[in-house]
């Protein structure tokens, strides 16, 4: 066999020099007209953001053609009073929302999971419903309530005066939360329950020996979609807010109604940044294995 | 494959392929995944009617040569031939063969006569002959009647009976079977070798198998090619297989072996001397080896091929063995009872534990030795295999 | 195994009060609020008597209102439609590639995704707008193409006229495009990628090319996740505010713009409700459709 096989070998040695290997039949990913698809996507998707956040270093007001390079929107931006002002309170009420949308979230999450119970079908559905009501329909729901049924009162000082964008942004939230720690429970496996009870664990031991670090990497995740939800509202906000509750967002809208500048390039950018090292920060928490959690 | 010594090309391909029937031809076929070489420099003909089969352990690259010959994967070098043509340009829709797979990849959206049809379909085939084809596909996998079914409400079984039948009715070149059996239950497992072999026979196709399992390779293919880590190490019969490995890897993966490390003492036409450490005396073999003097091989003995004898008084020398045997002497230390024969642990006096088995003959054979019971073994000197590598 | 409620009160209570407390008080009764509102009239500039009348919802149904309701759709189902055309190859593409690249693809797919909306339409605007980017590229190929017809001796072509790229329907149908297509192309990527390979092998080896088994194996085994990609890509286009409302010309209202006007401006808020409960149930229908898809599927096995 070693014989036979010889002039084989000369055969391959003698062949032109490796081309790149033929794709597989399934290896979508390397088949141009697909690769250019997914190119085209992509710069479809960024072109505008990267052009937005290049432009946002433009030393031109017109924003049109590349001027030089100019830091001074970002100082225009950053002593705009009102700006920063709507910065901090839209992170205020991300805050708040994504601390009470969690704990929100993991309770109907466990009730759902791990009870039967009368009416559970109507509840199932009531708390998927804010996750497909439009959000104009809960935008105007908060506006009628906050108006008519429960005013939230005038002049209250910082942050209890954005208690009703909070409370709005929370009504929405929550639910994507259960959503996604509801899935994570799914995997679980109740025997580790019943070992721990087995070992001596009491009820309350148990749900946070086992169940919680079971359901960590999910609290993060609803965590991070609660943060960039909250971040990102403008419509339920936008019905909700009055004239001292001003948000980030609803303040680049009014700033768009008005005139297009560069400082708006500059404050979305940072906003851009912001959420990216969110992202990356969220995912890397994520990625980790959840850490022995003895007390 | 280039560091096997010319001693073994003789003896382990005995039927050495004639080119000219060669159906299947892979020539120096490598494959890369990355750095990982998946298939290293395989040469390797399947001859028209065979029941081949690729048998290794897994991750030996069985599965990517069959793959590469069904056009899932491009090899990295060398060709693949079908009757004699190149197949590289051809995408997997255009070859002449076709896969029943691992997982039966029955379509779960179609019912049983769609999923037969549907490569008839694809090769333009008019619709009553579609039809009839269907229909007789169905009943040579025996499951005529079935056609209206969907793939949910049949058996594991049956759904392979579907694959087997969708990939038959195309009558391809080339039947290739991915782990056919493994998924089935023991009982259905035996029952559907000797349906394969049959099946084989009616339709004429040759079938190409890559398993695992070297019962079902020896009890199915009318030839074996071994793998070990992307290298074909032997290609030849089941018997042949069995009792002519040609190295210390198929001896230890096809079947069980009591293996013995030794230097070669002895080397001529007609006999052969083996000394191993492990045994209190060196082993004689009926046949030369064509080894260097004094090299180091590997003695192998399959556990059927001992006798096991009872012992009184001191362990035999080897100058008290029977003209042709080859004797030890050991110690019981451990018994499973099988039922069908009772497995055996012998220790040698260096201290080396060998493995027997003796069928049980009558209902009370198990009963005819015990633990700590002095026995002897003794083996024919043809019944060694010398391995070189 | 589930708990029965009654065998543990006092852990159920614990962990159902405060997530259905919260729910009924700032979901349900704001949305009860509302539609009790739909049956109500506008009898001063803040005081609204609950007549139990039709009107609110007759109005609703006017030729001029029935006419956004079914542009609205149109305008949804067509970003729906581009979404899915685009979206398709892409998640093929993802689900296909080698782990590391499918890493990264969806990284990149999802970072705008949590990009704030309003900047991303902002960013969209000064793309398109009759001084942004992709006019400039159309007229620097327009002026290469005129100055190569006169270099080969034709009529050089005329000056450029700037396309008007926004403030109108397209460009509302664009920037919903570009703000779902993240939406379709998650769901569909994770039903590509849970699909079994090898029945994708079984068609080709069968003789299938790739665009008949896509057709024929794909498509139908990942009928629920295209159910799923197509229903929230649908939901909130049809009800998207801020995309028709800063892209958008005199006559690209959508629902949402309706809606928001009665409560903001033309202070009807009974109409408003009205017309925000139609949107619900519209909304409603989608969803139940997309159950009945996905049932269908599922009793397939």
């Amino acid at each position: 066999m070693a014989k036979e096989a010889l002039p084989v070998a000369a055969a391959a040695v003698s062949a032109p020099p490796l081309k790149r290997e033929k794709p597989g039949p399934l290896e979508y990913m390397r088949r141009w007209p697909l690769q250019l698809m997914v190119g085209l996507t992509l710069f479809f998707l960024y072109l505008p953001l990267i052009t937005l956040m290049a432009f946002s270093f433009n030393d031109s007001r017109r924003n049109i053609v590349w001027q030089g390079f100019t830091f001074k929107y970002y100082e225009k931006a950053l002593n705009n009073d009102s700006l920063i002002e709507a910065f901090v309170n839209s992170l205020t009420i991300a805050f708040f929302c994504t601390v009470i949308s969690v704990i929100l979230g993991a309770l109907a999450a466990v009730m759902l999971w791990r009870f039967r119970f009368p009416g559970k079908t109507a509840v199932e559905g009531t708390i998927a419903l804010p996750i497909v009501v439009p959000e104009i329909c809960l935008g105007v729901a908060m506006l009628v309530f906050f108006a008519r049924v429960m005013p939230w009162p005038q002049g209250l000082p910082w942050p209890l005066n954005l208690g009703a964008i909070t409370i709005a942004h929370i009504s929405f939230a929550f639910p994507f939360v259960a959503t996604v720690v509801r899935a994570r429970l799914s995997s679980f496996n109740r025997e580790l329950e019943e070992a721990a009870k087995d070992l001596g664990a009491s009820e309350w031991r148990t749900f946070w020996d086992v169940l919680v670090p079971h359901m960590q990497p999910a609290l993060i995740a609803g965590a991070l979609l609660a943060f960039t939800l909250s971040l990102d509202d403008f419509v339920i906000t936008f019905f909700t807010s009055g004239p001292d509750t001003i948000t980030f967002p609803v303040k680049v809208y009014s700033m768009l109604r008005f005139s297009v500048t560069p400082e708006v390039n500059a404050a979305s950018t940072i906003l851009i940044v912001v959420t990216v090292v969110l992202t990356a920060v969220g995912l890397h928490m994520q990625n980790q294995k959840p850490k022995e959690s003895k007390a | 494959m280039t560091e096997v010594s010319p001693v073994h090309t003789q003896a382990d391909n005995p039927a050495s392929p004639v080119k000219a029937k060669a159906i299947i031809s892979f020539e120096g076929v490598t494959k890369r995944f990355g750095k990982t070489i998946a298939v290293d420099n395989v040469t390797l003909q399947v001859q028209e009617g065979e029941f081949f089969a690729l048998l290794g352990p897994s991750g030996c690259g069985k599965t990517t040569l069959l793959r590469m010959l069904a056009g899932f994967e491009a090899p990295s070098e060398g060709r693949i031939l079908i009757d004699g043509k190149d197949i590289a340009a051809l995408p997997p829709n255009k070859r002449p063969v076709n896969m029943v797979f691992q997982s039966y990849a029955v379509f779960p959206h179609m019912k049983v006569s769609d999923n037969v049809a549907y490569g008839l379909k694809m090769d333009g085939v008019a619709g009553d002959e579609i039809k009839t084809r269907v229909e007789e596909a169905l009943d040579l996998v025996k499951l005529d009647g079935y056609g209206a079914r969907m793939p949910d409400q049949l058996s594991g079984g049956q759904r392979q009976r579907v694959a087997l039948a969708r990939a038959l009715v195309k009558r391809p070149r080339v039947l290739l079977l991915d782990e056919p059996l493994s998924a089935l239950d023991a009982k259905l497992r035996d029952q559907m070798r000797s349906e394969l072999t049959s099946l084989q026979e009616k339709v004429g196709i040759t079938f190409m198998m890559v398993t695992h399992d070297q019962d079902e390779a020896l009890a199915i293919a009318t030839r074996c090619a071994v793998m070990n880590r992307g290298v074909l190490t032997q290609v030849a019969t089941p018997a042949d297989l069995y009792e002519f490995p040609n190295s210390r890897f198929v001896a230890d993966f096809v079947g069980s072996v009591n293996m013995f490390e030794g230097v070669l003492e002895k080397d001529e036409q007609n006999e052969a001397q083996v000394r191993c450490p492990e045994l209190s005396a060196p082993v004689y073999l009926d046949h030369g080896v064509t080894g260097a003097r004094g090299a180091t091989v590997w003695v192998a003995l399959r556990p059927e091929k001992i006798e096991m004898h009872k012992r009184t008084g001191e362990a035999p020398k080897m100058e008290d063995a029977p003209p042709g045997m080859n004797v030890v002497g050991g110690v019981i230390r451990d018994i499973v009872y099988l039922g069908s024969e009772t497995n055996f642990e012998i220790e040698l006096e260096g201290g080396r534990r060998v493995k027997t088995f003796r069928s049980n003959l009558t209902r009370y054979d198990q009963e005819d030795f015990t633990w700590d019971e002095p026995v002897w073994l003794a083996w024919h000197a043809c019944s060694p295999a010398v391995l070189l590598s | 195994m589930q708990q029965s409620w009654s065998q543990a009160k006092a852990a159920f209570a614990a962990v159902a009060v405060p997530p259905v407390l919260w729910l009924l008080l700032f979901f349900l009764i704001p949305l009860g609020v509302i539609w009790a509102y739909t049956f109500g009239e506008n009898v001063g500039p803040v005081t609204i008597d609950f007549t139990g009348t039709f009107a609110n919802y007759a109005r609703a149904l006017e030729p001029l209102y029935l006419g956004i309701f079914w542009k609205s759709l149109v305008v949804a189902g067509l970003t729906t439609l581009l979404c899915l055309i685009v979206g398709f190859p892409v998640a093929l593409a993802i689900a296909f590639a080698t782990p590391r690249t499918k890493a990264w693809l969806l990284l990149l797919i999802m970072l705008p995704f949590w990009t704030n909306l309003l900047i991303r339409t902002f960013a969209l605007i000064a793309v398109l707008r009759e001084q942004g980017y992709v006019n400039f590229a159309l007229e620097w190929l327009w002026n290469n193409a005129s100055g190569f017809m006169a270099l080969v001796g034709l009529q050089p072509l005329g000056a450029y006229e700037p396309l008007t790229l926004l403030y109108n329907n397209t460009a509302v149908v664009i920037g919903l495009v570009y703000v779902h297509l993240p939406f379709m192309v998650l769901p569909l990527y994770a039903a590509l990628d849970r699909m079994d390979r090898s029945l994708m092998e079984a068609s080709l080896d069968l003789g299938a090319g790739h665009l008949r088994t896509i057709w024929a194996v794909v498509v139908p085994l990942a009928a629920p996740g295209i159910a799923s990609g197509v229903l929230i890509t649908f939901i909130p286009a049809l009800g998207a505010y801020l995309t028709p409302d800063l892209l958008g010309g005199t006559d690209s209202q959508m629902i949402a713009n309706v809606i928001e006007r009665q409560f903001k401006r033309a202070n009807d808020w009974p109409f408003g409700a009205a017309l925000s409960f139609l949107l619900m149930y519209l909304t409603f229908i989608a969803i139940a459709a997309q159950a009945f898809v996905q049932r269908k599927a599922e009793r397939r096995g």
